[in-house]
């Protein structure tokens, strides 16, 4: 293979490499032809045990990602994230299982998958002998991309990725945030079918991370796929087609967000804080609507009198059946409010997020 | 989009088609020319770390104590093959063993190459065949080096082919050291790697004096018939200066060969240690 992943601008005949090792080590099974077909990455039964370990850091796991997807693998740190990575990448070598990458075997086959696969790691890790031009060159280099293709690709990365200015500087100067951009640039100059992507937020600021995130949405539309981990709730709901939930190196669930929220069994909830007679309280606890209201024990709402009725102030929680709106009790709470004279503080909703999800899975929180 | 879709996927890199022998080759060349451009531009700081201490070694042994009187006026044709196999030695081991342990444990700078479509143990050979490269760079600066210290350096034409096989296999056994020691030890560890093995291996090794002059020694002899070093300044002797007892060359040229493989298949599979999990 002269150059570029075996997977892009080519027909289903045109796969990975005609050389003789493949021919080999494909004949005993069907050969994988790493066309477009082929989905993006297939995993199935992936387990790695490290040496001296007690358990495996990779449990079992199967997913599948199609092309052009963002894939989100979420979890805490320590679940299998980046061993997932360094498996799907090449660098950990499969204790047992299958991974496929365009196509290609891992494990049986890493110099071709490496030709598939862009890989932006947790840590810096851009050559500090070179400049951030060179950076690039000699990637592509590495890769067989001809000269004059590379330079005018070089060029056009810095320049989607603001480092246009800082082309001749070496890397040893750059930020977190600069250094990242400077490793996906690098990691698409060979145009991979799979970007992997390591924690890409961790470190980043704001406007960094929001950069990140636009150009990561723009590589999926234009055909690469891209698998990231985080163990930020908010960046995989935020970006990715499809989450997979991992701990303890085992995937729990694996969908679209939307769907995983909508599996859980809680829908969403209403928190309203009101001042008001006890009869207040009781008429919220059965307003229609809700499945159900949970009413925190209530506290002194004003001055104390010593009067009986007394207003007290009360903390109501309401639970909504799943996939109705919690804004639409709102009006129904403010009417009984009125009706007894009392007062509405505060109507906060809370739709179930990935955290929930997180939580009904595992049992704890990410954060 | 549509504009930065034209940037972040430029123009398709692809052309045509080629073997996984032919990938494999491109990227090798690629590292190895990457190696090349660092090192070009880090001429002077090259030069002065290879040549130094065997300039100090030449000017101390072979010229202040001839001159004082202290060693034989032979003695720079007995010391200066073994200087120069030294340096192939050394500069090869050197060449390989701190970089990659640096980049094994802190930079990282390894990764990307790493990552090439290529076999990783051929990453490993590429360390050793650069090091050799820059080893054998550096002996051959130890000639005009000698003339200028020594006045006389020991020269026979008719030895340079096996000068030349010597000092291959004297750096490669060095660039194979190299890459056990910088894929065994840790950066903070490396310190004392050199310590422990690069000095005994730098005295027993034959270069500042004949191995069978140490037949009064015997305990001695046979420690320095262990290190590959031996091997290289014994052979260096016999291409530049045979009227010294020697080793013969064929002995020379087969323990060079043995242990090279030796290490050489050591060092890689300790590359592929580290670089694989």
């Amino acid at each position: 293979m002269t150059g570029d992943p075996p997977v892009r601008g080519m027909n289903g005949a045109t796969s990975s490499g005609t050389g003789m090792a493949e021919t080999r080590t494909a004949a005993p099974q069907p050969r994988l032809k790493a066309s477009p077909a082929c989905p993006a990455i297939e995993v199935a039964s992936l387990v790695k045990r490290y040496p001296k370990s007690s358990g495996n850091a990779v449990d079992g796991i199967s997913f599948t990602v199609g092309r052009a997807r963002i894939f989100g693998l979420l979890g805490p740190n320590g679940a299998g994230k980046t061993t997932v990575v360094g498996m799907l990448t090449t660098r950990v070598r499969p204790t047992s299982g299958v991974a496929r990458v365009a196509g290609i075997d891992v494990a049986a086959r890493p110099a071709a998958a490496r030709a598939a696969v862009g890989v932006v790691p947790q840590r810096n890790n851009l050559d500090r002998s070179l400049s951030i031009r060179q950076n690039l060159l000699f990637h592509a280099a590495y890769h067989a991309v001809p000269r004059a293709g590379a330079a005018r690709r070089a060029e056009r990365l810095l320049d989607a990725f603001g480092l246009a200015g800082r082309a001749g500087d070496k890397p040893d100067l750059f930020s977190g945030g600069q250094s990242q951009r400077v490793m996906i640039a690098r990691a698409l100059m060979h145009d991979p079918v799979v970007l992997f992507l390591d924690e890409p937020s961790t470190g980043l600021d704001p406007a960094a991370r929001l950069f990140t995130w636009d150009r990561i949405r723009e590589l999926r539309d234009q055909g690469t796929t891209v698998l990231l981990t985080t163990h930020d709730m908010d960046e995989a709901e935020a970006l990715a087609d499809q989450v997979g939930i991992i701990d303890h190196g085992q995937l729990l669930a694996h969908d679209s967000p939307q769907a995983l929220v909508r599996s859980l069994p809680a829908g969403a909830s209403l928190d309203v804080t009101v001042t008001g007679p006890a009869g207040l309280a009781a008429a919220l606890a059965v307003l229609p609507g809700a499945e159900r209201a949970e009413t925190a024990a209530p506290l002194p709402g004003g001055p104390a009198t010593g009067r009986p009725h007394e207003p007290m102030r009360y903390h109501v929680r309401f639970r909504l059946p799943a996939g109705s709106d919690p804004g639409t009790l709102i009006p129904a709470v403010a009417a009984a409010v009125s009706r007894y004279g009392g007062r509405l503080h505060q109507a906060v909703t809370a739709t179930p997020s990935l955290e929930d999800v997180f939580l009904q899975l595992t049992g704890r929180t990410l954060r | 989009m549509t504009a930065s879709t034209a940037t972040l996927r430029p123009t398709p890199a692809t052309t045509g088609l080629g073997s996984s022998w032919n990938r494999s080759a491109q990227a090798f060349l690629a590292i190895l020319h990457r190696d090349l451009h660092v090192t070009r531009r880090e001429l002077p700081a090259f030069l002065t770390q290879v040549v130094l201490q065997p300039l100090f070694l030449l000017f101390v042994f072979g010229k202040v104590l001839t001159e004082l009187g202290y060693t034989r006026p032979g003695y720079t044709s007995v010391l200066f093959p073994g200087i120069v196999a030294l340096t192939a030695f050394v500069t090869a081991l050197q060449g390989i063993a701190l970089p990659l342990s640096v980049e094994f444990s802190f930079t990282g700078d390894v990764q990307d190459r790493l990552q090439a479509p290529l076999p990783t143990s051929l990453v490993a050979v590429e360390k050793l065949l650069f090091s050799t490269l820059r080893a054998l760079a550096a002996a051959a600066i130890m000639f005009p080096l000698g003339i200028l210290v020594l006045g006389v350096i020991p020269w026979r034409g008719e030895g340079l082919p096996m000068a030349i096989a010597i000092l291959t296999l004297a750096a490669l056994n060095g660039s194979a050291t190299g890459l056990i020691l910088g894929t065994l030890a840790t950066a903070n560890r490396i310190s004392l790697v050199f310590a422990l093995v690069l000095t005994p291996l730098l005295f027993t090794g034959c270069s500042q004096y004949p191995w069978q002059s140490l037949a009064q020694l015997p305990w001695f002899q046979v420690i320095t018939a262990c290190n590959p070093l031996t091997y290289a300044s014994e052979g260096l002797r016999t291409a530049l200066s045979p009227q010294i007892p020697h080793l013969p060359g064929w002995a020379c040229v087969l323990a060079l060969t043995g242990w090279s493989l030796l290490l050489g298949a050591a060092g890689i599979r300790g590359f592929l240690r580290r670089a694989l999990d």
